[in-house]
Protein backbone atom coordinates (compact mmCIF):
# COMPACT_ATOMS: atom_id res chain seq x y z
CA UNK A 1 0.00 0.00 0.00
CA UNK A 2 1.20 3.49 -0.87
CA UNK A 3 2.12 5.78 2.04
CA UNK A 4 -0.71 8.36 2.33
CA UNK A 5 1.87 10.97 3.41
CA UNK A 6 3.38 10.87 -0.10
CA UNK A 7 0.41 12.81 -1.47
CA UNK A 8 -1.14 16.03 -0.18
CA UNK A 9 -4.67 14.66 -0.37
CA UNK A 10 -3.66 11.47 1.46
CA UNK A 11 -2.17 13.65 4.20
CA UNK A 12 -5.26 15.91 4.46
CA UNK A 13 -7.74 13.01 4.49
CA UNK A 14 -5.65 11.12 7.09
CA UNK A 15 -5.63 14.27 9.25
CA UNK A 16 -9.42 14.62 9.01
CA UNK A 17 -9.92 10.94 9.90
CA UNK A 18 -7.60 11.27 12.92
CA UNK A 19 -9.53 14.39 14.01
CA UNK A 20 -12.83 12.48 14.02
CA UNK A 21 -11.33 9.47 15.81
CA UNK A 22 -9.75 11.63 18.55
CA UNK A 23 -12.93 13.71 18.89
CA UNK A 24 -15.06 10.63 19.61
CA UNK A 25 -12.45 9.18 22.00
CA UNK A 26 -12.34 12.45 24.00
CA UNK A 27 -16.12 12.87 23.88
CA UNK A 28 -16.59 9.30 25.17
CA UNK A 29 -13.93 9.79 27.91
CA UNK A 30 -15.61 13.00 29.12
CA UNK A 31 -19.09 11.45 29.50
CA UNK B 1 -0.41 38.55 36.19
CA UNK B 2 -3.57 37.00 34.72
CA UNK B 3 -3.53 39.68 32.01
CA UNK B 4 0.01 38.70 31.00
CA UNK B 5 -0.63 34.94 31.18
CA UNK B 6 -4.09 34.72 29.63
CA UNK B 7 -4.28 37.97 27.63
CA UNK B 8 -0.82 38.64 26.22
CA UNK B 9 0.11 34.95 26.39
CA UNK B 10 -2.87 33.78 24.31
CA UNK B 11 -2.30 36.60 21.81
CA UNK B 12 1.38 35.71 21.34
CA UNK B 13 0.49 31.98 21.26
CA UNK B 14 -1.84 32.62 18.30
CA UNK B 15 0.60 34.95 16.48
CA UNK B 16 3.47 32.44 16.82
CA UNK B 17 1.11 29.57 15.94
CA UNK B 18 0.00 31.29 12.72
CA UNK B 19 3.66 31.87 11.84
CA UNK B 20 4.50 28.20 12.52
CA UNK B 21 1.53 26.45 10.93
CA UNK B 22 1.34 29.02 8.12
CA UNK B 23 4.91 28.21 7.10
CA UNK B 24 4.24 24.47 7.55
CA UNK B 25 1.39 24.79 5.03
CA UNK B 26 3.64 26.91 2.79
CA UNK B 27 6.26 24.11 2.77
CA UNK B 28 3.74 21.35 2.09
CA UNK B 29 1.23 23.05 -0.18
CA UNK B 30 3.58 25.41 -2.07
CA UNK B 31 7.35 24.80 -1.74
CA UNK B 32 7.52 21.00 -2.13
CA UNK B 33 5.36 20.98 -5.32
CA UNK B 34 7.21 24.09 -6.59
CA UNK B 35 10.62 22.43 -6.12
CA UNK B 36 9.37 19.27 -7.86
CA UNK B 37 8.31 21.41 -10.85
CA UNK B 38 11.53 23.46 -10.71
CA UNK B 39 13.65 20.28 -10.75
CA UNK B 40 12.41 19.62 -14.29
CA UNK B 41 13.76 22.90 -15.68
CA UNK B 42 16.56 23.54 -13.16
CA UNK B 43 15.12 26.75 -11.68
CA UNK B 44 14.87 25.73 -8.02
CA UNK B 45 18.21 27.16 -6.84
CA UNK B 46 16.71 30.51 -5.83
CA UNK B 47 14.12 28.84 -3.63
CA UNK B 48 16.63 26.63 -1.81
CA UNK B 49 19.21 29.43 -1.48
CA UNK B 50 17.10 32.47 -0.59
CA UNK B 51 13.59 31.36 0.45
CA UNK B 52 13.92 28.05 2.30
CA UNK B 53 16.53 29.17 4.93
CA UNK B 54 14.46 32.27 5.82
CA UNK B 55 11.22 30.28 5.95
CA UNK B 56 12.90 27.64 8.15
CA UNK B 57 14.19 30.32 10.54
CA UNK B 58 10.71 31.74 11.26
CA UNK B 59 9.23 28.23 11.16
CA UNK B 60 11.40 26.72 13.90
CA UNK B 61 11.43 29.78 16.18
CA UNK B 62 7.69 30.18 15.65
CA UNK B 63 7.29 26.58 16.80
CA UNK B 64 9.35 27.25 19.94
CA UNK B 65 7.44 30.45 20.79
CA UNK B 66 4.10 28.70 20.22
CA UNK B 67 5.00 25.86 22.59
CA UNK B 68 6.42 28.15 25.30
CA UNK B 69 3.39 30.47 25.17
CA UNK B 70 1.09 27.43 25.22
CA UNK B 71 2.83 26.09 28.33
CA UNK B 72 2.53 29.52 29.95
CA UNK B 73 -1.18 29.62 29.09
CA UNK B 74 -1.75 26.25 30.76
CA UNK B 75 0.12 27.52 33.83
CA UNK B 76 -0.99 25.59 36.92
CA UNK B 77 -3.12 23.31 34.71
CA UNK B 78 -0.02 22.11 32.79
CA UNK B 79 0.07 18.67 34.43
CA UNK B 80 -3.75 18.37 34.55
CA UNK B 81 -3.69 18.74 30.76
CA UNK B 82 -0.60 16.67 29.89
CA UNK B 83 -1.37 13.83 32.32
CA UNK B 84 -5.14 13.88 31.65
CA UNK B 85 -5.86 14.28 35.38
CA UNK B 86 -9.21 16.13 34.98
CA UNK B 87 -11.85 15.50 32.27
CA UNK B 88 -12.27 19.24 31.64
CA UNK B 89 -8.66 19.30 30.44
CA UNK B 90 -8.90 16.26 28.13
CA UNK B 91 -9.47 18.32 24.93
CA UNK B 92 -6.64 20.79 25.55
CA UNK B 93 -4.49 17.87 26.79
CA UNK B 94 -4.87 16.15 23.41
CA UNK B 95 -4.08 19.46 21.67
CA UNK B 96 -1.05 20.01 23.89
CA UNK B 97 0.30 16.52 23.16
CA UNK B 98 -0.20 16.94 19.40
CA UNK B 99 1.58 20.32 19.57
CA UNK B 100 4.43 18.81 21.56
CA UNK B 101 4.89 15.94 19.08
CA UNK B 102 4.92 18.49 16.23
CA UNK B 103 7.39 20.71 18.11
CA UNK B 104 9.66 17.66 18.57
CA UNK B 105 9.39 16.88 14.85
CA UNK B 106 10.46 20.43 13.95
CA UNK B 107 13.56 20.60 16.13
CA UNK B 108 14.69 16.94 16.15
CA UNK B 109 13.70 15.66 12.69
CA UNK B 110 13.02 18.52 10.27
CA UNK B 111 15.63 21.18 11.14
CA UNK B 112 18.74 18.95 11.53
CA UNK B 113 17.91 17.14 8.27
CA UNK B 114 17.12 20.39 6.43
CA UNK B 115 20.59 21.66 7.39
CA UNK B 116 22.07 18.67 5.52
CA UNK B 117 19.75 19.15 2.50
CA UNK B 118 20.51 22.89 2.20
CA UNK B 119 24.27 22.37 2.63
CA UNK B 120 24.54 24.15 6.00
CA UNK B 121 26.35 21.08 7.35
CA UNK B 122 28.55 18.56 5.52
CA UNK B 123 26.69 15.50 4.19
CA UNK B 124 27.29 12.91 1.45
CA UNK B 125 24.76 12.47 -1.36
CA UNK B 126 23.50 9.31 0.34
CA UNK B 127 23.06 11.15 3.66
CA UNK B 128 21.26 13.99 1.85
CA UNK B 129 18.88 11.52 0.22
CA UNK B 130 18.04 9.97 3.58
CA UNK B 131 17.72 13.42 5.20
CA UNK B 132 15.34 14.51 2.44
CA UNK B 133 13.01 11.56 3.08
CA UNK B 134 13.04 11.96 6.90
CA UNK B 135 12.40 15.73 6.73
CA UNK B 136 9.65 15.21 4.15
CA UNK B 137 7.83 12.57 6.19
CA UNK B 138 8.17 14.57 9.44
CA UNK B 139 6.81 17.66 7.68
CA UNK B 140 3.89 15.68 6.20
CA UNK B 141 3.23 14.11 9.62
CA UNK B 142 3.02 17.60 11.12
CA UNK B 143 0.59 18.67 8.38
CA UNK B 144 -1.55 15.61 9.19
CA UNK B 145 -1.42 16.33 12.94
CA UNK B 146 -2.18 20.05 12.44
CA UNK B 147 -5.81 19.23 11.62
CA UNK B 148 -6.68 17.56 14.95
CA UNK B 149 -4.33 20.03 16.71
CA UNK B 150 -6.27 23.06 15.46
CA UNK B 151 -9.58 21.30 16.14
CA UNK B 152 -8.70 20.64 19.78
CA UNK B 153 -7.14 24.09 20.28
CA UNK B 154 -10.33 25.79 19.09
CA UNK B 155 -12.84 23.23 20.39
CA UNK B 156 -11.42 23.19 23.93
CA UNK B 157 -12.72 26.74 24.42
CA UNK B 158 -15.75 26.28 22.17
CA UNK B 159 -17.48 23.00 21.38
CA UNK B 160 -16.22 21.08 24.40
CA UNK B 161 -16.97 23.94 26.81
CA UNK B 162 -20.60 24.29 25.74
CA UNK B 163 -21.36 20.66 24.87
CA UNK B 164 -23.81 18.73 27.03
CA UNK B 165 -21.38 15.90 27.75
CA UNK B 166 -18.72 18.11 29.33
Amino acid sequence: MKNPLDTLWGTVISGLILTFVLFYIVKFAMQ
Amino acid sequence: MEFIQLGIGRWLHVIAGVMWIGLLYYFNFVQVPALAAAAKDGTGAGITKHVAPRALFWFRWGALATWVMGAMLLGKAFFDAFLFLKPAYYPIGVGAWLGTIMFFNVWVLIWPNQKKILGMVQASDEEKGRARRIAFLASRTNTLLSFPLLFFMTASGGLFRTAVWS
